[in-house]
């Protein structure tokens, strides 16, 4: 999780830098580090994940190197796709993570189709699929939840809502999910899938829900709907994330709150994950202050080495440009 | 020893053979010869294949993308999407899903599936049922847009798709050839993308032809090389992408006027794609202007005598066989009387 929220940071500041080393905008997993830290360590080595355009702690957190991650936002060549996809379309098949999709919703078949695979081949795996809230406002959503539970597919749907609440919406850039339903777990459970809601800034609740949730679908009981619950990152509110407001997360607010800037005190103390499980240790007697600040000097150092990594890798040559518009066939 | 079959009898012994040979090939629907009087081709795999068979539920958006993501993790679909405007609710998919993963993966991913459509004026199918999308699909890189317009070839071109290809394919068939006959040759072979065929040799016009076109074309070569004493050399691409244009070229260089012929509407279609290939590659070539016979630029209309009237018909491409062979001879005349 931590590692999660440094290489975020790392993101931001090459995206905030005025010399633009990151082309296009990113979105960053601040805030959501237990969802997608629970639910990948549910998961097998050989078990798909599918994601979206907010991916890199899922890649992560399924073992991906934060320098080859760099790089591919970067648009380099020792980017899991050569600078090719961008951070929006990672593709590691090592990890599990064959495609992704950056249109809202749109790896939603996919993971069903690799379920689908694995059914017919008898190879036991599952697919798991994130997507956010907005995601179910999308016509594929609906469609590929009934082919699912029709098929019993073994696919888990990770829903991870990161809407703002009302009091928090106004006058804020970035929109939030609209749906009729009075509860967005109400969908899945209509079309019949076993559904959870959990606290997603809690990683050992999301890893148990997980844990139920691909076992029942590796054993063929079919398709399972979790909604993970977060509380936006204040530096996620507008279009682009920033860290104007709070800096770089110090690991002592864990236990000093009140040191952390004004736009993000109330989060900290209430929400954020990494601290959450900070002083969980803390007061489990797992830990204590002195390690967790060793390991964050650790997790900083392997990130500052990461951009480093990423920076010296050169761009693509246009020569690769025609290789890769069609797949030489079998012969 | 070539047996005659018809277009249908060889499309059904195809997807017959495709599934005895790659148990990875599943069938995502499987009327492929529509529901009118030769869905009984199908019946029997049907039957015999049934564990290989899945009828998705009417969500042409969801089930494509499934199809999909079981090409990526191993599998081989065929997916029967009916009238090719029931893709149109599955473009996400095809043109944003599948045609990218192979490059955004660096190579990594491919995406071994097939789309099997029936496009084109099929004779009242109005505005919703007659729809041409293969410019759409071949402007779409990653993609393979397939047209057989024989029974030979519909067989090879879908055995190679099914069996042979790693990247998507868009394979369009027409019902206006469920009913062409011709010969097919025994026992199994494929027929691999990207190779035109040269289908009639001529020396006087050539007559690129896609799809349903082609036994127009023939036709209308026919008519012109009784009537008129007209040579004329038709060529068929069979696959858009890959294309094989040195072979169009090669007949270009020869008779110097070109007729592209293909039912998909005109602006940006594929005869359109076609002729600035030609124009570009092969301008020294050229006697004439190339001439385009295709589906007028309007919604297509119900009744009869208005289908008929904006379909790339036989009459259509034998008017534009004479207009190359016509140009310039007035203004030859022109010249000697001067």
């Amino acid at each position: 999780m931590l590692r999660i929220r440094r290489l975020e940071e790392a993101v931001v500041r090459l995206a905030e830098d005025p010399a633009r080393p990151i082309r296009g905008h990113v979105h960053v997993y601040i805030g959501q580090e237990a969802a997608g830290t629970g639910a990948c360590a549910a998961l097998d080595a050989r078990d798909y994940v599918f994601t979206t355009h907010r991916n890199h702690g899922h890649v992560l957190a399924r073992g991906g190197e934060p320098g080859r991650i760099l790089a591919e936002i970067l648009g380099r060549v020792d980017g899991y796709s050569h600078g090719r996809a961008g951070g929006f379309h990672v593709a590691a098949p090592h990890l599990g993570i064959l495609h992704t999709s950056a249109i809202v919703g749109g790896s939603i078949p996919l993971a069903a189709g690799a379920a689908f695979a694995s059914s017919k081949m008898g190879t036991r795996q599952v697919a798991l699929v994130f997507f956010g809230d907005g995601a179910m406002e999308e016509g594929v959503f609906s469609e590929t939840l009934n082919i699912a539970q029709l098929w019993h597919l073994p696919v888990v749907f990770f829903m991870e809502n990161n809407s703002v609440s009302p009091e928090e919406r106004s006058g804020r850039g970035s929109p939030t999910s609209q749906h009729s339903a009075s509860a967005l777990s109400d969908v899945p459970r209509a079309y019949g899938l076993t559904t959870k809601v959990v606290d997603g800034n809690d990683v050992d609740r999301v890893f148990a829900a997980s844990c139920e949730a691909i076992d029942q679908a590796r054993v063929g009981s079919g398709p399972i709907f979790i909604e993970s619950r977060t509380s936006r990152w204040p530096g996620t509110y507008g279009s682009s994330p920033t860290l104007e407001q709070s800096g770089e997360t110090e690991i002592s607010w864990a236990w000093a709150p009140a040191a952390a800037p004004e736009g993000v005190r109330r989060w900290v103390k209430q929400s954020d994950p990494v601290l959450l499980q900070c002083r969980r240790l803390l007061q489990a007697g797992t830990a204590d202050r002195d390690g967790l600040l060793a390991m964050d000097n650790d997790v900083r150092a392997e990130m500052s080495q990461a951009v480093q990594f990423a920076l010296a890798s050169p761009e693509p040559a246009p020569s690769s440009l025609a290789e890769l518009t069609l797949a030489p066939a079998l012969t | 020893m070539p047996r005659s079959l018809l277009f249908t009898e060889a499309l059904a012994e195809a997807i017959g053979e495709i599934l005895a040979e790659d148990p990875r090939v599943t069938l995502f629907g499987a009327s492929f010869v529509g529901a009118g009087p030769n869905r009984s081709l199908m019946a029997q795999i049907q039957t015999r294949y049934a564990d290989r068979i899945v009828w998705p539920p009417i969500a042409e958006l969801a089930y494509c993308g499934i199809a999909i993501g079981a090409a990526m993790a191993g599998m081989r679909p065929l997916v029967d999407l009916s009238t090719a405007t029931f893709s149109y609710e599955a473009i996400p998919q095809i043109v944003n899903e599948a045609a990218i993963a192979y490059a955004n993966s660096a190579g990594q991913t491919t995406v071994p599936v097939v789309f099997h459509m029936l496009y084109g004026l099929r004779g009242g199918g109005a505005a919703q049922h007659s729809g041409s999308p293969q410019g759409w699909y071949w402007n779409a890189p990653g993609l393979q847009v397939a047209m057989p317009g024989s029974p030979a070839d519909v067989k090879g071109l879908l055995r190679w798709a099914c069996l042979k290809s790693r990247s998507p394919v868009v394979f369009m068939c027409h019902q206006q050839l469920f009913s062409v006959r011709g010969p097919v040759p025994d026992g199994a072979y494929d027929i691999p993308f990207g190779a035109a065929d040269v289908k009639r040799p001529g020396a006087d016009v050539t007559i690129v032809a896609c799809g349903v076109q082609v036994p127009r074309a023939l036709q209308a070569a026919d008519e012109l090389a009784k009537h008129e004493g007209l040579d004329c050399e038709v060529v068929d691409p069979r696959t858009l992408q890959p294309l094989d244009l040195p072979t169009i070229l090669a007949s270009v260089r020869k008779t110097g006027r070109v007729v592209v012929t293909d039912e998909s509407h005109d602006l940006c279609g594929v005869a359109a794609g076609l002729a600035a290939l030609i124009a570009d590659a092969g301008f020294d070539d050229l006697r004439a202007p190339i001439k385009r016979v295709t589906t007028l630029h309007v919604p297509v209309p119900y009744a009869r005598r208005l289908e008929d009237a904006i379909s790339p018909s036989v009459a259509r491409i034998i008017e534009a066989a004479r207009a190359v062979v016509g140009y310039g001879l007035a203004a030859e005349r022109a010249t000697r009387n001067a």
